[in-house]
């Protein structure tokens, strides 16, 4: 063979004399269009594709959703129709949305408050006479804009996808899902969960440490079932030809259902034993890769599990339409094996580089935490994909739903522009923004302007940072006339708000720069201070920068959260009385956060500093910044609703006191330091019930500059007037 | 064994384990055994491969009108037609593609032939110049083979690009006859222009039964996901037209259509478009009355005025890409050449290599219903956003719609990365423009984790002969509380370290590797001995630093894990009256450097020191004995784009005995060697990538009027 003349394709001696595959005035023109009407296509293709080959444009009423948004609508529960544990979640996971809606009128979206998450009718949760059911429903209308969850579909022997229903143009968002009957770009594929998977919040994955090369004692494992019959038997009866004893474990047993011990073949026994030796969380936590081979249907708790456990999910699932693969990049955090290589699975994950694994692992637990720790995530996730198909250009890039923060927490309504997030500056070699806007809210009003807020606008001002100065004023009476502010260098806008304490949060059109320094008009800072912080901002975009800080701690004793304004050796709160942060968290907080914890923060009129600290740490999972204090602050003064007359910017001596160490203000019951505190901790408390966890996450450490309180002389020094 | 060359040794090439002689020639002789196994099955499996390459291949030369004729019966078997529930795990024989080391499919051409009916009348026109170019591209590419007995891809050269072209069931018959045609199993067909009049399928009508279909012009319902591949359709324009790349910015024009056959319904709503945005929107037509000889595919006219094509498209912000009888068009081709974003508006159209592209960041999609308001919609995409859609759809078209070549291997490239997924291609890669890429940082780092405290460090302390100071240093660092492990890295091969009585007690294992040479590198390698992510590097002179500096430095790593946490910071400055970069040492505001006789950093950086450092940093630094800490700064902020953290006042490390060398001139011998160094790296690395910044980490209480004995780290250490 090998004196053979290797043959490639031929270099023809005439290939210049060679014709194009179509003439170009043709490929131009592209056929005789008056044969063809759009409009009449499109019409044909509404009747054309229905049913089983639904999608967006033909099966989904885009018109329902332009008047009031992407609204969602879950029917009123029905007496006598108990739902099941999981479907609770699901739908309160809807209601406590943004998108809610109690109006069928305002609905893009419908759910059922029927629950239709088990239809294997062998079961005990199997609803019966759902269409009968459905077709009473006034709003359903061939199913059209209704979406419906389902876990388990089939049953015994074939598991086939049948719901027992007609769902007719409904989007289904399923688990287990076969990419044959997935209706490309308009069903979801949604990943198994069992009825323990927490509402909100979830547990953090198991990655504590990264590893090169992974430390972790086995490289492959699985210990599962293996079917002696029925389908799924061939992957999981092949499964223990892997098993090496040393490194790879698989494990099978053959104890499953009624009557394995008819089916029983001579491994059996052997296996059964082998089974016992080995305890399957401590193989999730201990092994590289995981064995995610299909089961009776296609996706398995397996899957979530190994995710969690940073164990990297090998899967074994041909045909199976992987959960939300129209938003998630499956190829950067599972190796999607094929069944039928089941042997070569040993050398392929053996042969993937130890960097290689080191991404993998972290982005299972990226891709855990962002979008399956909770049923709302899994929830939200579905509702997020089906809402970027709205508005394709309005919607999230892949790149968006696959890298940090992920797509939940990035929102398309800002910008799609990546330069204009916090986030990804270094991914794309963008460089943060050179100016801040000075953003201040003033409360106190008088005839005249106080001297703090002039102090305030003449230190700012000066920085050769600030672009702009937007001055929020919070009361009722009129701003004085421009005349009375005074001259700077930089423009100053005055907005006229509202007198809610969220509202110095709100997304303001004014504010023109990424970077945000939030003020207090009693807050006093001097131009250094403000240089120094911004330059910290700048190595820092997506964290919270300032001066004053509190910070949080579990209180035993008392079984809850609890706060300290003291100095302490650590932090986990910057006051927002002055700190840098960038401007899409206002955003955030407008638009992502529900409503209820914005009446929340309104209704106490405090800890809307606090509500922002926890949300920036709850997207970050990173404390914030302190950074050096040239003198003590304005630090927890009472931030009152009304607005003060007269000698504004004064409160009452002692309360406005910062100087350490704090007075504990529990001590001093009974006065309005010390409601405010308790305040500030219920509400702590409540943030972290909303949220499922507490975001906050504490620091050791301040920011200097380079040569602070060093001992040389002051003209080597840039920053010397921080040292007064 | 296929993949040892994948694999990193954990110990490294210069040490020798520290064994008994008899062990060591045991386990050498077992080495070499291994070694020439492994070198032996190397041979066996990459000999065949290792002649291969393609200018030892023979090229014909010869005319393609000499190509064998083959006489078709008119009853030869039709396949069937092509089955659309086939996905990759049901109609494709991945056994056939099988486990290789290169991660690589074998594609196998058939040679060509020219069909002919029982009338001797042709079936189709023999080859096409661009199916030829495609057919030489694969040819010449990695994943050819002409041993059809090892192919997993079979690529017909059956020229079915346009349909309008051939003969449908004549076609389908010559298909059928092709000797390993089975179905169609593991066949790939490439067709750009499918369907034909009156009602243009969106799939090639040639029966097919199994076989892959590559095709330009898809909807949602005849594209298998996952299994077919979408094309672009080639402009032959790429190849005439030299357009230049403009840079990103405003254009003349924000909306251009320049498609001449669109139906009327579309031209209608372009013309209400115009008429309502007036001059920024110019739709354009054919040309009527050219003058002979004058091409009508370079020309378009708006009313009397005449202009280039595809030029004018480089006039325009975004340009309309319609459908037209076809849902694929070529106008996307120029459109992206011409780095003008293009509007797609073509319900249920498979966009070109979807699989992979992300045409969001390239494309604006508007739906057909949603024509009229695409004024507003593209108003409201961000200027910046613009310009990197613009860059983006230049990018689309340098790298897959260029040439028929790109084309081909973009597609062969999909299918490989399905049958090796684990190899497969990333998303960066098949997206990033090469812009991005360069200016873009991937942090191997990039999950936000702070590494349990109980976790603690290992002290890596790289010594020559300095038992006494090493022994002090030994045990000052014992006493941190978070200190997990003490390695000493013995680097004189001449002396051996003092016996295991003589070394201090203290309350954490203490071990010591001997190296094979005194080189520098030895103080980053991974030592598996080094079970915590924290790594403290600190010579065997550093005991200045007190317990309260250690062990905050730990705290503060802690809370930048990705990064270089040090002592005293160093700073590089551009010489402008050299031209250079300078090596600057204390006092000064900025920081960009931490020195690594004393710092905290991940274990992964020594993996990457180790194995990954760019060009001949490694071996220079050996060379030189010099500047090892300098290249560990470039590396960690190469890799994460991120500053050193600078923690603690101190600003250099006094060595009380070692003050003989203290003297002014070797000081400024060693600032030239410095600055040498920096200058040598930036050259390897082609780029600065050290960040300046202004801070430093403090106690968060530090010299604040506050209780001593209250404060976490009392004792932070001085200048």
């Amino acid at each position: 063979r090998k004196a053979e003349a290797r043959r490639s394709w031929p270099r023809w001696t005439d290939r210049s004399l060679l014709k194009s595959f179509v003439d170009p005035e043709e490929l131009q023109r592209d056929g005789d269009p008056s044969l063809l009407s759009p409009r009449e296509r499109r019409a044909a293709w509404l009747s054309a594709y229905r049913g089983s080959r639904c999608r967006m444009e033909t099966c989904f009423d885009f018109s329902r959703c332009e008047k009031h948004g992407f609204k969602v609508f879950t029917y009123p529960q029905e007496r006598g129709q108990p739902v099941s544990e999981t479907y609770g979640k699901i739908l309160s996971s809807i209601e406590r949305s943004r998108y809610h809606t109690a109006s069928p009128e305002e609905a893009c979206l419908f759910i059922l408050s029927i629950d239709t998450l088990d239809r294997d009718h062998l079961s005990g949760q199997y609803i019966r006479n759902v269409d009968e059911k459905i077709r009473g429903f006034p709003l359903w209308n061939g199913g059209r804009n209704h979406l419906i969850f389902n876990l388990y579909s089939g049953t015994w022997p074939d598991y086939a996808g049948d719901l027992g229903f007609d769902i007719g143009q409904a989007i289904l968002a399923k688990a287990s899902f076969d990419t044959e009957s997935f209706r490309p770009g308009f069903d979801i594929s949604i990943p198994l969960f069992s009825k323990e998977h927490p509402q909100r919040g979830g547990d953090r994955g198991w990655l504590y440490q990264d590893s090169v090369p992974p430390k972790k004692k086995y490289l492959l494992v699985f210990k599962g079932k293996r079917y002696l019959t029925g389908i799924g038997s061939g992957t999981r009866n092949a499964l223990h030809h892997i098993h090496n004893g040393k490194d790879i474990i698989s494990l099978t047993t053959c104890k499953h259902g009624k009557d394995w011990e008819k089916h029983k073949d001579t491994r059996c026994d052997k296996d059964n034993i082998d089974y016992e030796r080995f305890d399957y969380q401590e193989l999730l936590h201990n092994s590289t890769f995981c064995v995610v081979p299909r089961g009776r249907r296609l996706g398995s708790f397996r899957f979530l599990e190994a995710l969690q456990a940073a164990c990297i999910p090998v899967l074994l699932s041909d045909g199976w339409e992987l959960p939300f693969a129209e938003a998630i990049d499956w190829g950067k955090a599972a190796v999607v094996g094929s069944e039928r290589l089941l042997l070569q699975i040993p050398s392929a994950v053996r042969c993937i580089h130890p960097e290689r694994v080191l991404a993998f692992q972290q982005q299972t637990q990226f891709l855990w935490d962002a979008y399956f720790s909770s049923v709302d995530k899994i929830v939200h996730t579905t509702l997020e994909i089906i809402k970027d198909r709205l508005s394709p250009h309005r919607s999230r890039s892949r790149l968006l739903w696959n890298a940090l923060p992920g797509g939940l927490l990035v929102l398309p309504d800002f910008s799609t522009h990546l330069g204009d997030f916090p986030f990804y500056y270094l991914q794309h070699g963008y460089s943060s923004s050179k100016k801040f806007t000075a953003f201040i809210r003033a409360v106190s009003q008088a005839g005249s302007l106080s001297q703090p807020i002039l102090r305030l606008i003449q230190a700012v001002s000066g920085s050769q940072y600030c672009g702009q100065i937007v001055v929020l004023w919070s009361c009722e009476k009129p701003p004085p006339p421009s005349g009375k502010w005074p001259q700077t260098t930089v423009p100053l806008t005055i907005i006229q708000g509202r007198r809610q304490l969220s509202d110095r949060f709100f997304p303001f059109e004014a504010i023109q720069t990424d970077a945000v320094l939030s003020l207090d008009e009693d807050t006093s800072l001097s131009t250094s201070e403000v240089d120094f912080a911004f330059l910290v901002w700048r190595s820092f975009p997506e964290r919270i920068v300032g001066f004053s800080t509190q910070s949080h701690f579990w209180d035993p004793e008392q079984g809850r959260w609890g706060y300290t304004s003291r100095w302490t050796n650590e932090l986990s709160i910057v006051l927002t009385a002055a700190a840098f942060y960038h401007r899409y968290y206002h955003s955030l907080f407008t638009e992502y956060l529900p409503a209820g914890l914005r009446q929340l923060v309104d209704g106490l009129a405090a800890c809307e500093d606090i509500l922002m600290n926890v949300l920036v740490a709850a997207v970050t999972k990173l404390p914030p910044i302190k950074v050096t204090q040239r003198k003590l602050h304005k630090e927890v003064a009472a931030q009152q609703a009304e607005c003060r007359d007269g000698a504004a910017g004064t409160p009452p001596p002692g309360q406005r006191s910062p100087s350490a160490p704090h007075s504990a203000p529990a001590k001093v019951k009974g006065t309005a330091g010390s409601r405010r505190f308790s305040q500030r901790q219920d509400c702590l408390n409540q943030l972290a019930d909303w949220f499922g966890y507490m975001p906050l996450v504490s620091s050791q450490l301040r920011l200097d500059p380079v040569l602070f309180k060093d001992q040389v002389s002051v003209l080597r020094k840039k920053y010397p007037s921080l040292e007064k | 064994i296929m993949c040892a060359s994948a694999k990193y040794n954990t110990r490294g090439p210069a040490l020798i384990p520290r064994m008994k002689t008899k062990h060591r020639i045991y386990y050498i002789t077992l080495f070499s055994i291994v070694l020439l196994g492994l070198i032996a099955t190397g041979m066996f499996q990459f000999w065949p491969h290792s002649i291969e390459s393609s200018s030892d291949w023979t090229v014909e030369k010869r005319s393609i009108h000499d190509v064998p004729v083959v006489k078709l019966p008119a009853d030869s078997p039709i396949p069937e037609r092509g089955d659309l529930s086939c996905r990759m795990h049901t109609c494709f024989d991945v056994y056939r593609c099988g486990f290789n080391p290169k991660n690589k499919i074998k594609v196998y051409i058939y040679s060509l032939k020219k069909y002919v009916d029982e009338y001797g009348t042709s079936v189709s026109n023999t080859i096409s110049r661009e199916y030829n170019e495609l057919l030489t591209a694969i040819s010449d590419s990695e994943f050819y083979t002409d041993d059809v007995n090892r192919a997993c891809l079979f690529v017909p050269s059956i020229d079915v690009l346009n349909q309008n072209a051939l003969r449908i069931k004549e076609t389908a018959q010559a298909l059928a006859q092709l000797s390993r045609w089975d179905r169609g199993t593991n066949h790939l067909l490439f067709n750009m222009l499918p369907g034909g009049p009156p009602d243009y399928n969106t799939a090639l009508d040639v029966p097919r039964d199994r076989a892959l279909l590559a095709g330009g012009g898809f909807s949602t319902w005849t594209y298998r996901q996952g299994y077919d591949v979408s094309i672009p359709v080639y402009s032959p324009l790429s190849g005439e037209v030299d357009l230049p790349e403009r840079g990103p910015g405003p254009r003349r024009y924000f909306i251009l259509s320049s498609q001449m056959a669109l139906h009327p319904e579309y031209r209608l709503e372009l013309e209400a478009l115009q008429a309502e945005s007036g001059e920024s929107v110019l739709i354009l037509d054919k040309c009527t009355n050219l003058s002979d000889g004058v091409p009508a595919v370079r020309k378009r006219c708006y009313k009397n005025q005449v202009f280039d094509y595809p030029q004018v498209l480089q006039e325009s912000t975004f340009c309309v890409v319609l459908r037209g009888a076809r849902l694929g068009q070529a106008v996307l081709s120029d459109v992206l050449q011409a780095g003008c974003v293009p509007v797609i508006i073509a319900d249920s159209y498979i966009l070109p290599f979807s699989e992979v592209l992300d045409w969001k960041r390239a494309s604006v999609v508007i739906p057909e219903e949603k024509m009229l308001e695409m004024y507003s919609i593209l108003q409201s995409i961000p200027q910046r956003q613009i310009e990197e859609m613009q860059r983006q759809a230049r990018w689309f078209w340098e790298a897959y719609f260029r040439s028929m070549k790109a084309i081909a291997l973009a597609t062969l490239q999909i299918i490989n990365d399905r049958i090796y997924p684990y190899a497969a291609i990333s998303y960066e890669e098949w997206n990033d423009p090469p812009a991005v890429k360069w200016s873009s940082v991937s942090n191997p780092l990039f999950l936000p984790l702070i590494p349990p405290q109980s976790q603690g460090f290992t002290a890596v302390v790289l010594t020559y002969d300095r038992v006494e100071s090493l022994f002090r240093v030994i045990t000052e660092v014992s006493k941190v509380p978070s200190l997990s492990k003490l390695l000493v890295v013995w680097n004189n091969q001449n002396k051996n370290p003092p016996e295991e009585s003589l070394w201090p007690k203290i309350r954490v294992p203490l071990k010591v590797v001997r190296t094979a040479e005194n080189k520098l590198s030895n103080r980053f390698f991974p030592y598996d001995e080094i079970e915590t992510e924290a790594v403290l590097a600190i010579d065997d002179d550093i005991i200045m630093l007190t317990s309260d500096e250690l062990q905050f430095g730990y705290e503060v790593w802690r809370e930048f894990p990705d990064r270089l946490v040090g002592y005293p910071g160093r700073l590089h400055l551009w010489d402008h009256e050299m031209n250079k970069w300078k090596y600057e040492s204390e006092w000064t505001n900025e920081v960009s450097m931490v020195l690594t006789g004393a710092a905290f950093y991940h274990k992964y950086f020594n993996y990457l020191y180790t194995y990954k450092m760019p060009g001949d940093i490694k071996n220079w630094v050996d060379a030189h004995m010099n500047c090892e800490d300098i290249a560990m700064n470039f590396l960690v902020a190469n890799v994460t784009g991120k500053s050193v953290i600078k923690v603690t006042p101190r600003k250099k490390f006094k060595c009380p005995e070692c003050t003989a060398i203290d003297g002014l001139s070797l000081d400024q011998t060693h600032m030239v060697e410095r600055s040498e160094c920096i200058n040598k790296f930036a050259s390897v690395f082609g780029t600065m990538p050290l960040k300046v910044v202004e801070h430093r980490a403090d106690p968060v209480l530090y010299k604040d009027d506050f209780p001593e004995k209250l404060k976490s780290f009392p004792n932070i250490g001085s200048l």
